[in-house]
C-alpha cells in the first residue's frame, strides 16, 4: 500500500552476475516521479587472474542476501507495510546467482505477503537511465560483462538494432585483465581504464570487426592476448620500442569503443535520433562517455550517461522498472516466480510507455 | 548550379537537404577535391552514418557524378581513423570495380582517393526503389476491400520490378560480392532513355493510367557498397537477402507477399546455387538475426 505521501514503493533484488544489489525506490503518484530511498550493493570480487565462476558467486549472494536486504530497509527508513511490491530479476544472466536471488525475493514475498514483479535485466538498466538523465527517447547502448546491444523504442518494446555475435565488450575487457593479472577491485574494467590513461605511446594494431550495426571481439581478444605474450616475451612492438601493459589497454580501448561508437551512431542515423544514453557497467568509463560525446556533439545531439551508483548493476534499476510494469497491472505469480539465463530485451511487452 | 545540360532541371534533382554550397561549406567542411576552383558547386545529398554524398560533375561539367566522402571521425584515434577510411574506400571501389567487369548494374568508378576519404562514381539517374513502390503503392485503393480486389489484377508492374530486383541481386552473388546493406534505399531505378523519363515526369497529354504504368520501369542499378564484402558462402548470400527481405516488410508493409516474386526470379537467375541459398535462407529466417544471450 502507498506511504504517508501516497506515494508507492518497490523493492527490488538484483544478483545477476556478481553485484548482489538491493534498492528501494518510491514513485510519486501523480507525476511518477522517482525517489531512491536506498541502494546498496556488495560485490562478489575474485583474485587477480581470474574470474567470478557461477558456484562461489552464488554462494556469496545466497550468504550476503539477509545483510543487503536489511542495510537498504534500514537506509530506506521505510517500513515493510509500506512496500507495496518486490522486484528481483528473472534474466538474463548467470544461473546460479539468478536462482539464488530470487529464491530471496521469493522468501520476502512470502515472509511479507507482497506481491511480485520479475523484471529483465537489460529494461531494468535501460529504465534507470532514462529515469536519472532525463533522456526521452534516446538510442540506448547497453554494454556490460554479459551484454553489448544498440536498442531503439518503438511501438511498446525495446527493439534491438545491433549487438555483439560472440562475447560481450565487458567480457573482453574483463577477460584481458585476467591476462594482464590486473586486480579485479572494485572492478577489472575500471583498472584497465586507469591503467590505459598512462597509455597511449604507441596505438597497437587490433582487429576491429564492425559489421553493419553488429559487432564482434572474441577475434580482438585473443589477439591483444598474443601480443600481451610478445611483451611478456620481451619483443619489441610495431615501431621497434618495447610496449608496456597501459600501451595494451589503450589500444584495447581505443579499438572497441570506437566499433561501439560506430554501431551506436548508424543506428542514430537509421532511426533519426540524436539522443544517445550509455547504460551497464561499461558504461561508467569515461574515455567511452568522452567519444560518445564526440560523435553525438557532431550529429548536433547529446550523450547522457550515469555514473557508477546506477551504471554497475544494482538493486534500484529493477525496483523502478519493475514499479513500472506494477503500475501498469503487471504481476508475477509465485509459481511462475522462476528466473532464465536467457531472456532477450525485445521479449518484454513495455506496456508503461507510449 | 546543376550545369549538366543532359539531366532535368536542378530542382528535380534535389533531395530532402536543399540548402546552397555555401550555407554546407558551414556545416560540414568540404573535402579538399570539392574546394578546387574548377570543381561544380556540390550538393549534399545525404548525410549517413557513414559519410556525405554530394553530387557535383566529374573531368567535365556535363558529367554528373556521385562523391562519397568519409570525413575523419573525430571520436576515433587519428591513426586507427586513418587505417579504417583507407581500406573501406579502397575496398569499396574494388568491389564496384569487380561488379562493373562482371556486368552486374552498379555505378562505375570515376576515381578515388582513398587516403583523403573520398570515391567519385557515375552518378545513376532515377530515384530510389523505394520511393518508387511507395508512390506506386500510394497511388492504390487505401479501402482494404477494394484493395484485396485490385490486388488480384494490377500488381503486375511491382511484381516485374520485384523480378528485376532479384534477378540484380544474384547477379551480384553470382559475382562472389555480397553487398551487406540490401534495402530498397539502396537500389535505384534508371529509366530506360531520358525521353520516357521526361514523360513520366511530366505527364501532361499523358493518361493517367500510362504514367502510372511506366512509373515502375527502368532498370535496378544497387549502389552503396560500403559495408560489402567477398563472400561465396551460401549462409552470407542467405544473409544478405534476409536483411533485404526485413527491410522490405518495415518500409513497404502492403506490398510484404509479394517478396516471394523477387525470391523466385533470385532463383531462377541464379540456377542451382540459388536453391540452395533459398535453403539456407530458411534456417537463417528460423534463427533470425537475433540468437539468444547470457548475462
Amino acid at each position: 500500500m502507498p506511504d504517508a505521501k501516497g506515494r508507492r514503493i518497490a523493492l527490488g533484488c538484483e544478483g545477476s552476475a556478481n553485484k548482489l544489489g538491493i534498492g528501494i525506490i518510491a514513485h510519486d503518484p501523480l507525476t511518477g516521479e522517482p525517489t531512491v530511498l536506498s541502494n546498496v550493493r556488495d560485490t562478489f570480487v575474485s583474485p587477480p587472474g581470474t574470474g567470478f565462476l557461477p558456484k562461489d558467486t552464488a554462494r556469496h549472494h545466497r550468504a550476503y542476501f539477509v545483510r543487503v536486504a536489511k542495510k537498504a530497509l534500514e537506509a530506506a527508513g521505510v517500513s515493510i507495510s509500506e512496500i507495496d511490491c518486490l522486484c528481483y530479476t528473472k534474466g538474463p544472466g548467470m544461473g546460479g546467482p539468478l536462482t539464488s536471488v530470487a529464491v530471496g525475493a521469493r522468501t520476502l514475498a512470502l515472509l511479507w505477503g507482497k506481491e511480485l514483479v520479475g523484471v529483465n535485466h537489460c529494461v531494468g538498466h535501460i529504465e534507470m537511465g532514462r529515469a536519472i538523465t532525463g533522456a526521452t527517447n534516446p538510442v540506448v547502448l547497453y554494454v556490460s560483462g554479459g551484454n553489448t546491444q544498440v536498442i531503439a523504442y518503438a511501438e511498446q518494446r525495446y527493439r534491438i538494432f545491433g549487438e555483439t555475435l560472440d562475447i560481450a565488450v565487458g567480457n573482453c575487457l574483463d577477460r584481458f585483465a585476467r591476462t594482464l593479472e590486473i586486480s579485479n577491485d572494485p572492478a577489472p574494467g575500471y583498472n584497465i581504464e586507469q591503467l590505459a590513461k598512462q597509455g597511449g605511446r604507441v596505438l597497437l594494431d587490433l582487429p576491429y570487426a564492425v559489421k553493419g550495426m553488429d559487432c564482434s571481439f572474441s577475434g580482438i581478444l585473443g589477439r591483444a592476448d598474443d601480443l600481451a605474450a610478445q611483451m611478456k616475451a620481451g619483443e619489441p612492438g610495431p615501431d621497434g620500442e618495447p610496449f608496456t601493459p597501459a600501451d595494451l589497454c589503450f589500444s584495447l580501448q581505443e579499438t572497441v569503443f570506437a566499433m561501439l561508437v560506430e554501431i551506436t551512431e548508424r543506428a542514430m542515423a537509421h532511426v533519426g535520433s540524436n539522443q544517445v544514453l550509455i547504460v551497464g557497467g561499461v558504461g561508467c568509463n569515461e574515455r567511452l562517455q568522452e567519444m560518445m560525446g564526440a560523435m553525438a556533439a557532431e550529429r548536433g545531439g547529446s550523450v547522457y550517461a550515469t555514473d557508477e551508483r546506477f551504471c554497475i548493476d544494482n538493486g534500484i534499476m529493477i525496483a523502478h522498472a519493475g514499479l513500472l510494469a506494477y503500475e501498469t497491472g503487471f504481476r508475477t505469480p509465485l509459481e511462475e516466480s522462476t528466473c532464465t539465463q536467457r531472456f532477450r530485451t525485445d521479449e518484454v511487452f513495455v506496456k508503461w510507455r507510449d | 548550379m546543376d550545369t549538366s545540360p543532359s539531366s532535368p532541371p536542378t530542382k528535380k534533382r534535389k533531395m530532402a537537404t536543399d540548402t546552397t554550397a555555401a550555407e554546407q561549406e558551414h556545416q560540414f567542411p568540404l573535402p579538399a577535391i570539392l574546394t578546387h576552383p574548377s570543381a561544380t558547386p556540390p550538393i549534399l545529398i545525404t548525410q549517413g552514418a557513414e559519410g556525405r554524398l554530394y553530387k557535383t560533375t566529374f573531368f567535365s561539367p556535363n558529367i554528373p557524378c556521385a562523391l562519397k566522402y568519409r570525413p575523419p571521425k573525430p571520436y576515433r584515434h587519428p591513426i586507427l581513423d586513418a587505417r579504417l577510411t583507407k581500406a573501406r574506400l579502397a575496398f569499396e571501389a574494388k568491389v564496384l570495380e569487380r561488379c562493373r567487369r562482371e556486368g552486374v548494374p552498379v555505378p562505375a568508378v570515376y576515381a578515388q582517393n582513398a587516403a583523403a576519404g573520398w570515391i567519385a562514381v557515375e552518378w545513376i539517374e532515377g530515384a530510389p526503389v523505394r520511393v518508387k513502390i511507395n508512390e506506386w503503392l500510394g497511388q492504390r485503393p487505401k479501402n482494404e476491400e477494394e484493395e484485396k480486389a485490385a490486388d488480384a489484377k494490377d500488381q503486375g508492374p511491382l511484381v516485374e520490378l520485384m523480378k528485376r530486383i532479384g534477378a540484380a541481386i544474384a547477379g551480384l552473388h553470382r559475382t562472389g560480392v555480397v553487398h551487406g546493406d540490401l534495402t530498397t534505399s539502396n537500389m535505384m531505378l534508371r529509366p530506360p532513355t531520358r525521353k520516357t523519363t521526361r514523360t513520366t515526369e511530366q505527364p501532361n497529354g499523358v493518361s493517367e493510367e500510362e504514367a502510372k504504368a511506366k512509373l515502375l520501369e527502368g532498370y535496378v542499378v544497387i549502389i552503396d557498397f560500403g559495408l560489402a564484402n567477398q563472400s561465396q558462402s551460401d549462409e552470407d548470400r542467405a544473409t544478405d537477402l534476409y536483411v533485404l527481405e526485413r527491410a522490405f516488410a518495415s518500409t513497404h508493409p502492403r506490398a510484404e507477399n509479394l517478396f516471394e516474386h523477387l525470391l523466385e526470379s533470385y532463383k531462377q537467375t541464379f540456377g542451382k546455387k540459388g536453391v540452395s541459398v533459398l535453403h539456407k535462407l530458411e534456417d537463417v529466417r528460423m534463427r533470425g538475426r537475433k540468437r539468444s544471450m547470457i548475462g
